[in-house]
């Protein structure tokens, strides 16, 4: 499917989330990058180690959830755009995602978004929550949307074309 | 006539790495490039490159040609723009032209061909319509010039370029109706495919255009799906309206004028075409001439680079240049090619080198 539609399915981006009990710790980061690229900018972003490609620039980044502790900093480096951070403890009922932006326009805090899937069908609506834009990350801000728990790991977007309202 | 130890034809990412490296050598060197500016793919390349950090990756490819010409070998590198090679003859001697016909003639104890890939075409009814464009083109008048192509488009290949124009379509706030490809899986980097997936694009693999329709300009385009063999599978035809159809099947090396130089050429499908035949330094046959970046063989401007930094080594090491140093330089650029086409998406560039050196023709 990924390989002819561009959209990754449960069984790929499933086993690239941590395990059950470090997902309650807080804050962690998910990788979509599923194909052996000569890329490494990731490995090189994180300052606490958590993520390794090694020697051979192909291979996938491999990350270490106990050095990781979910503070987007790589979200911003990835050519790809293929990173993301995902925090299940934000708030009762509710979860935080940290995704990559290059569109215009470039949402506000307290705006309200339409949230899509990694196929870009609506999930639901999402406030934001933060943005991140300083110069380092060279013109790609990172956004981070409030959404109800359950789709934490479905919103990977914004639906193109503005907020609905704010 | 313009007399120079070192030629460099085209100012591409393979071109000034190629400058760079011969003039750190302490080599004289004179680069031509018939563009306003120098940079070539790259001053139209708005998004973020892959690679390692020596590759200038997570930089934006707009970013790296400053990079690539640097204020410390600016005595040792003379860089004519607006000028184009466009005559070379066997007794060494090249004629370029500046502007609109200023000729001169160029002599050169080595040169380096980095003249870079043409985008192919493809062939069906309507294709002639204005609004019907390559994609290099759509990168140029949108990022270069602020223009662009038009209210709706559809993308024809879904290999890196198709994909990364069509994201920067949708950066320039120009929807992207659908990509088709032929081929039954994405070609391009699946991140870059992923990325256009959650902007809401569809991807649709096995599919090709059939016809452009519009009276004096496109005015919409006609799709199918292709079964196994490649065929349009009947009853699937559909009429999507667009007022842009973007070309991007592929490029082809722009080997004109080492053909006039008489270089060897050999037609090898996986780089793009006909390339110049050369040793694992980039020297063709023709001792003179050295080629660089896509014109060897039609890769990235990671790769590009290298290459150019290999040959401006090489080329320097016959000039004179400290034999060590340039030594060094080439180790280190041959285990950093070896390095980017390690990889399962280097196959088809590993094979197609290994044709080239007569190695194993079925690899
Ligand atoms: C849309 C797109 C996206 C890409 N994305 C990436 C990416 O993410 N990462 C990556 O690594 N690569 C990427 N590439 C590939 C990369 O741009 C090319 O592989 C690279 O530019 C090749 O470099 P080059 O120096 O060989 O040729 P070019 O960049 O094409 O430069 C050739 C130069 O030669 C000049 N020239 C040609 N003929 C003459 C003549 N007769 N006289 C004078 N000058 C002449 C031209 O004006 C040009 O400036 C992308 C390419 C495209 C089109
Ligand atoms: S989120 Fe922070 S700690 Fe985790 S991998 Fe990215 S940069 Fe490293
Ligand atoms: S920087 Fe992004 S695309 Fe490159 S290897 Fe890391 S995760 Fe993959």
């Amino acid at each position: 499917m990924l390989k002819a539609t561009g959209v990754a399915g449960p069984k790929d981006w499933e086993a690239k989330l941590p395990d059950s009990q470090r997902r309650k710790q807080g804050p962690y980061v998910v990788f979509e990058c599923f194909q052996e690229i000569p890329c490494n900018p990731c490995e090189q972003a994180c300052p606490r180690n958590a993520v390794a490609i090694g020697e051979d620039i192909n291979t996938i980044p491999c990350i270490d959830y106990g050095l990781c502790n979910g503070c987007a900093i790589c979200v911003a480096r990835c050519p790809g755009l293929a990173i993301f951070v995902v925090d299940e403890t934000y708030a009762e009922g509710y979860g935080k995602v940290m995704i990559p932006w290059e569109y215009k326009p470039l949402p506000a805090k307290g705006d309200t978004v339409t949230a899509v899937g990694r196929d870009g069908k609506e999930v639901c609506t999402a406030e934001v929550v933060e943005v991140r834009n300083i110069k380092n990350q060279d013109r790609t801000a990172v956004i981070g949307l409030k959404v109800p728990l359950e789709h934490v790991n479905v919103v990977r977007g914004i639906k193109l074309g503005g907020e609905i309202n704010g | 006539m313009v007399n120079t130890d070192l030629l460099v034809v085209g100012g591409g990412p393979a071109g000034l790495a190629a400058a760079d490296t011969a003039a750190s050598l302490g080599i004289d060197v004179l680069l031509v490039d018939e563009g306003r500016a120098v940079g070539g793919q790259l001053v139209k390349q708005t998004h973020k490159f892959f690679g390692s950090g020596e590759h200038y990756a997570g930089v934006r490819g707009i970013d790296i040609p400053k990079l690539l010409n640097r204020e410390e070998n600016s005595q040792r590198v003379r860089i004519l723009t607006d000028t184009t090679v466009v005559g070379c003859y066997e007794d060494g001697v090249v004629s370029a032209l500046t502007g609109e016909d200023n000729y001169f003639k160029i002599k050169a104890k080595r040169a380096i061909f980095a003249t870079g890939a043409t985008e192919k075409f493809l062939s069906f009814p309507g294709n002639d319509l204005p609004g019907v464009y390559g994609a290099g083109a759509v990168q140029t008048l949108m990022n270069q010039f602020g223009v662009i192509p038009g209210k709706r488009v559809l993308m024809v290949g879904a290999g890196n370029i198709g994909i990364i124009v069509s994201y920067q379509l949708l950066q320039a706030g120009v929807p992207v109706a659908a990509v088709v490809e032929a081929a039954p899986t994405i070609g391009g980097y699946l991140v870059h495919a992923s990325k256009l997936a959650r902007a809401g694009v569809p991807i649709l693999t096995r599919h090709t255009i059939l016809e452009a329709r519009g009276k004096d300009a496109v005015e919409s385009a006609v799709i199918a799906q292709l079964d196994d063999n490649w065929q349009v599978v009947p009853g699937t035809e559909e009429e999507v309206d667009v007022d842009v159809v973007c070309l991007a099947v592929g490029l082809s090396p722009v080997v004109d004028l080492l053909r006039q130089l008489g270089c060897e050429m050999k037609y090898v499908p996986e780089l793009g075409g006909h390339v110049p035949i050369r040793d694992k330094n980039l020297k063709t046959a023709t001792g003179w001439i050295y080629v660089a970046g896509d014109v060897a063989g039609v890769e990235e401007a990671s790769a590009a680079m290298v290459e150019g930094r290999l040959a401006g080594a090489a080329a320097a090491a016959e000039l004179g240049a400290d034999k060590q140093e340039a030594d060094t330089v080439i180790s280190r650029c041959l285990a950093s090619l070896d390095a980017l086409r390690g990889g399962p998406v280097g196959e088809k560039i590993r094979s197609g080198i290994a044709k080239l050196e007569g190695g194993a023709v079925n690899a």
